[in-house]
């Protein structure tokens, strides 16, 4: 099991949350972020005093998936979350040691 | 629960009776003065008089039996309908510009820790200035028969201020309904000063500070300005020393809160971190909807200020428009083109800019020279808050001293040389020989003089009494209250939660 954190631009949640449903994706947890890398901030006027703001929005999608499908997932967040620009996000993949279903206590792929 | 309304309801009671035992003791000798001394009984009004009273009512003018020595009565006893429910709308609607116009205006631009402070600082100010109004505050403002400074303590407690029109303010709207529109002017002035101190005083030292500061600025310069016998009072005052004008409170409101704002934040110091950490508004979405507010408000505020719904009103609601609508165009329109994009805050600013510059000359200018005052008003203040705070380094928090000082002594300025005789008739009454219906009549030196008077009293008084308060309670919160956020740590409230 392995899990897939990416960090996207907010306006690109829907292609990316289809492209993931065309590869088999069946779930995934999304939170609204604020962050910086290379883009950097911006710059915001209020009657002319400047301000930098150094955190922009972005969406972190969370997802464990089972080995076989971590390659198509993330080949599916890239071509749906680029835009070619500064600032398009980051993929994250590492290892999960178990996961369980609540529900039914089920254990490893099974509870995926 | 009961019992506490039973408490109140004594307390009202007593009270009732302490306020009125002066005014019953001759009651009880009433019958042996009239005996004494029987009042020659007046005569019913003639068909002739009759149609003059409803004429006079038309026309908003005096009435036959208004005359001190008048021999009939008026079968139109009271306040007019029309000029009273105009008035009390009014009033309404300038009480909508502080609650709620002014603390979303102002609340939008705070940080979001800061934002429930701003509505209690606007509540407390209501409530103080309230109490003070009632019990001297309107008859130090309006008192009969006062000096050419000071009010008196005739009206004290209402003392006769009821439902009949005091007609040297206004022949046919009630004597209260009068009243209870200054009371709206007397609120939202004071109110205005807290956006300069914002997120950085203490609640109680504003409290402190306001009622003060009503006593010693707000109620002289509202009667040497409004008052009937008022040193500047050069429409309705043959006698005044000074022939100045202020229709709806150039002088009185915005130039005294705005340069009394200038001081007190020198005096106060810069907001913890200021320059170093981002302060940007929290929600831009609240001050745009506050400013709505404040622009539908100023209706009340300009037009209402006529105290009737005449020809006059309706001039100073036309010129209202004209110049708001500009000079927030001009405004947003200035940063398009020197910084790249028009803001909404630019759009909001401009607005409140162009209001304030109007509000001194709104009943006494054409429209052409509203549409004047407009582009002036979009780019003059423009300048004071982008240029002139980056210049001093003072910190205005939400810049009531670049758009209401500024704007405010402006306006005063503006409104020497706009006024025109085409406009409003009364000015040939008293101030003939002032407007000569060109840009450099004489009445601008009479305006300079009063701009003068209204900036040496506000920046003398606000030093004395913001010493005052510091040396009773101190202005500025504990670092770590402020850190923290006033609503938290001084209201036990958050504006938002999660």
């Amino acid at each position: 099991m392995k899990k897939v954190e990416a960090i996207i631009k907010p306006f690109r949640l829907e292609e990316v949350k289809d492209a993931l449903g065309e590869v088999g994706i069946e779930g995934m947890t999304v939170t609204e972020v604020k962050g910086f890398g290379r883009q950097k901030g911006h710059t915001e006027i209020y009657r002319g005093s400047e301000y930098t703001v150094d955190f922009l929005p972005k969406i972190k999608i969370e997802m464990v998936l089972a080995d076989n499908l971590v390659d198509a997932a993330v080949a599916a967040i890239i071509k749906s979350a680029k835009s070619g620009k500064i600032g398009d996000g980051k993929v994250f993949v590492s290892p999960i040691e178990q996961a369980i279903r609540i529900r039914t206590d089920e254990r490893g792929d099974q509870a995926l | 629960m009961k019992k506490i309304f039973i408490i109140l309801g004594l307390a009202a009671a007593l009270f009732q009776t302490s306020v009125n035992t002066p005014a019953q003791a001759p009651v009880v000798t009433a019958p042996v003065a009239e005996a004494a001394a029987p009042a020659p009984a007046k005569a019913d009004p003639n068909d002739q008089q009759r149609i003059s009273d409803l004429e006079a009512y038309v026309n908003n003018t005096a009435r036959g039996s208004d005359a001190v020595d008048s021999k009939v009565v008026s079968k139109i006893s009271g306040a007019g309908p029309g000029h009273n429910g105009f008035q009390m709308v009014c009033a309404a609607l300038v009480l909508f510009m502080t609650l709620p116009g002014l603390f979303l205006f102002y609340g939008g631009l705070v940080r979001k820790k800061n934002i429930l402070s701003v509505v209690a600082q606007c509540f407390g100010i209501a409530g103080l200035v309230t109490i003070l109004w009632f019990l001297y505050g309107y008859s130090f403002v309006f008192g009969d028969g006062a000096g050419s400074i000071f009010g008196n303590l005739k009206f004290a407690l209402f003392e006769g201020v009821d439902s009949n029109p005091n007609t040297n303010y206004s022949y046919w709207v009630s004597h209260n309904v009068f009243s209870i529109y200054q009371l709206m002017f007397a609120i939202i002035t004071p109110a205005l000063i807290i956006g300069a101190v914002a997120e950085r005083m203490k609640f109680s030292a504003i409290m402190v500070f306001v009622g003060l500061w009503m006593v010693i600025v707000y109620f002289p310069l509202a009667h040497m300005v409004w008052g009937i016998n008022g040193l500047m009072n050069g429409v309705w005052n043959a006698d005044a020393d000074i022939k100045a004008i202020d229709f709806a409170g150039g002088t009185v409101v915005h130039m005294s809160s705005g340069w009394s704002a200038l001081i007190l934040c020198i005096i106060l110091g810069k907001r913890l971190g200021f320059g170093k950490e981002p302060m940007q508004p929290h929600s831009m979405t609240l001050c745009a909807i506050g400013t709505g507010m404040l622009w539908v408000g100023w209706y009340g505020f300009n037009a209402g200020s006529a105290v009737a719904a005449d020809g006059i009103a309706a001039n100073a609601f036309t010129t209202t428009t004209i110049a708001a609508a500009v000079a927030s165009f001009v405004w947003a329109m200035a940063e398009y083109v020197l910084r790249g994009k028009p803001s909404i805050l630019g759009f909001c600013s401009g607005a409140v800019a162009g209001l304030v510059v109007v509000t001194p000359a709104c009943g006494f200018i054409t429209p052409g020279g509203s549409f004047i005052i407009g582009i002036l008003a979009g780019i003059v203040p423009f300048f004071a808050c982008w240029k002139l705070k980056a210049m001093f380094g003072y910190d205005d928090a939400l810049d009531t001293f670049g758009v209401h000082a500024v704007g405010g002594t402006m306006g005063a300025l503006l409104t020497g040389m706009l006024a025109r005789n085409s406009a409003n008739a009364n000015l040939a009454t008293n101030l003939k020989n002032y407007v000569t219906d060109s840009l450099f009549q004489p009445l601008v030196v009479e305006q300079i003089k009063a701009i003068v008077i209204t900036i040496v009293l506000s920046i003398v008084a606000t030093v004395i009494i913001a010493l005052i308060t510091k040396a009773f309670v101190g202005l500025r919160p504990d670092e770590d209250v402020e850190t923290v956020g006033l609503d938290l740590a001084e209201h036990g409230e958050e504006g938002y939660h999660g």
